[in-house]
């Protein structure tokens, strides 16, 4: 078992609680433990850093400064929401990049009987952890249910592939990512190149005209791949394009009825969890109808493709039972 | 239309003035005055049709001293911190950070082109200030009698719908440590008003 140091975010006890739910139901079969730090607070998401500048970093800081108190090893500290990810991630980053900052931060920091050097504390995206450190080949032994046929679109949205301060992705607009993981569950995944298109995040509070139209892009590219839900790893992109569909399809007068899950409840699924106890049917869009067909008409496929059993073959039709159109005969001698 | 022209001293003592205003108020090194006017910013923007200056545009105002017509535009309220911009800025500009700092300035002398977005940042941090959690619930039932009375007839079954499925609270989270952060925060504002 190894151990995370974790920072859940405001959103996973509120309009994200299916990722949490999800995240408790892959964590063993995975091998890995997530240990919450201690009375952590928000991260301010977008809102702080556009109101005022020590306080918002030294809010963030905070929870630096506690999960560097809490780590005994080399732990990183994980987050699974992208906002919240990015603004710990930025934080350390930039703390050590500006002096004055760290020194504005760490008086501050002070106040609170509290100190934090940049660099101790390694941030991390949910993700990025599972591909590169539990890796495929894990997940891939630990599916018990495989997604077979179950045709989504990978939406891993902006905030974990950029601006990608640690360089942990060679590529910030079309990574393969989410794809390679949900491959791994057996899943049938669609191109989707809006995979990293914002999804407007605080825009259908403070304009909505403009994070509508975001949200109607990437859904309307999502049905137009032919997928039949999306998988985010991101909680205000579910609920943008999960609550605000209704609104978005009222504005623009289309009928989309795209569910969208967090990639965590695939996992949990495809482990053998129940949809319900992983969270699917939290949805406005309701997934659970999608997601239980498809592994109702999986278990066969999959066994044939392990190469346990052989595909059962569907009996040739009668070649003259087909109905062919034929060349008349006259043509053929001429 | 406001068309950049560096000729005079003035000017460009002005322009110089609110760039290294603009750099010292980005929390990263942002490396504005690197800017080579190329528009791969504006060019990558989802947002560039809601902007009144694409992020080139403003960034040429800047260097023009143009701070008014500056802190007056929607461009930074319109961005979207997708970093869109930022992966593809051949001279990596902190483009997001910088449109960050403008809002923080823009709300310091009241700018901004309407108060829908900097009320919403208001409540919001005011909650996060005070509980140490945000409050979405709160957050939005505020929000929307504020400024949306017309999207409420919409939300309010959305709302029903959320806390049917279990994913709003009526009551915010609290940390246990409420003073110990909002110690942290006063001496942060100190901080900042002394910068
Ligand atoms: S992409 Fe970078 S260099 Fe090019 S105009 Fe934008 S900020 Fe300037
Ligand atoms: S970060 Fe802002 S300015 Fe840059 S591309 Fe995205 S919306 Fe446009």
């Amino acid at each position: 078992m190894t151990n995370y140091l974790y920072y859940p975010g405001c959103s996973m006890e509120g309009s994200g609680r299916s990722y949490r739910e999800s995240l408790e139901g892959i964590c063993e079969p995975l091998g890995i433990t997530f240990e919450e730090i201690n009375d952590w607070n928000c991260c301010g998401a977008t809102e702080y850093v556009s109101l005022s500048t020590t306080p918002a970093y030294a809010m963030i800081a905070r929870n630096l400064a506690i999960a560097a108190g809490e780590k005994k090893g080399t732990e990183p500290l994980v987050a699974a929401c992208s906002a919240c990810y990015l603004n710990l991630a930025k934080t350390d980053h930039y703390m050590g990049q500006q002096p004055a900052l760290n020194a504005r931060i760490n008086d501050a920091l002070g106040a609170g009987g509290l100190h934090y050097d940049p660099g101790t504390i390694k941030v991390r995206h949910l993700l990025e952890v599972i591909l590169n450190d539990v890796g495929l080949d894990k997940v891939k032994a630990a599916v018990k249910k495989p997604l077979t046929g179950l045709k989504v679109a990978p939406y891993l949205g902006c905030m974990v592939p950029r601006p990608d301060v640690d360089g942990a992705y060679t590529n910030h607009e079309q990574p393969n990512d989410l794809d390679r993981l949900l491959r791994a569950l057996g899943a049938d995944v669609v191109d989707y190149p809006l995979k990293t298109e914002c999804c407007g995040g605080h825009m259908t509070q403070v304009a909505p005209k403009v994070g509508l139209e975001l949200i109607r892009r990437l859904v309307a590219e999502a049905e137009k791949r032919e997928a039949v839900m999306m998988v985010t790893v991101c909680p205000m992109c579910q609920i943008n394009i999960d609550a605000y569909q209704g609104e978005m399809n009222a504005m623009f007068h289309t009928h989309y009825k795209m569910p969208i899950v967090f990639f965590t409840q695939l996992m949990a699924v495809a482990f053998g969890v129940e949809p319900g106890k992983a969270g699917v049917g939290r949805e406005y869009t309701n997934a659970k109808k999608t997601l239980v067909q498809a592994l109702k008409a999986a278990p066969e496929l999959t066994l044939a493709a392990a190469g346990v059993a052989p595909a059962a073959r569907k009996p040739r039709p009668d070649k003259r039972a087909l109905p062919m159109p034929r060349m008349a005969d006259s043509e053929v001698e001429e | 239309m406001v068309v950049a022209q560096v000729s005079s001293p003035e000017v460009a003592d002005a322009g110089a003035r609110f760039l290294a205003e603009v750099g010292a108020k980005t929390a990263g090194v942002s490396r504005l005055e690197m800017c080579i006017q190329c528009g791969s910013c504006g060019g990558s923007c989802p947002s560039a049709d809601a902007m009144d200056h694409t992020p080139r545009g403003l960034f040429a105002l800047i260097r023009a001293g143009e701070r008014d017509e500056v802190l007056h535009s929607n461009t930074p309220w319109m961005c979207l911190s997708c970093y869109h911009c930022v992966v593809r800025c051949p001279q990596d500009i902190l483009i997001t950070d910088v449109m960050y700092a403008l809002k923080v300035i823009a709300e310091e002398e009241h700018t901004y082109p309407n108060n829908v977005a900097p009320d919403f940042a208001g409540v919001f941090v005011g909650q996060a200030r005070r509980f140490g959690r945000s409050w979405e619930m709160g957050l939005t039932a505020r929000h929307y009698l504020r400024h949306y009375i017309l999207r409420l007839p919409r939300m309010t079954p959305m709302a029903l719908g959320l806390f049917r499925h279990g994913r709003i609270g009526l009551l915010p989270h609290q940390i246990h440590q409420k003073k110990q952060l909002q110690a942290i925060l006063r001496r942060a504002d100190e901080l900042e008003r002394a910068r």
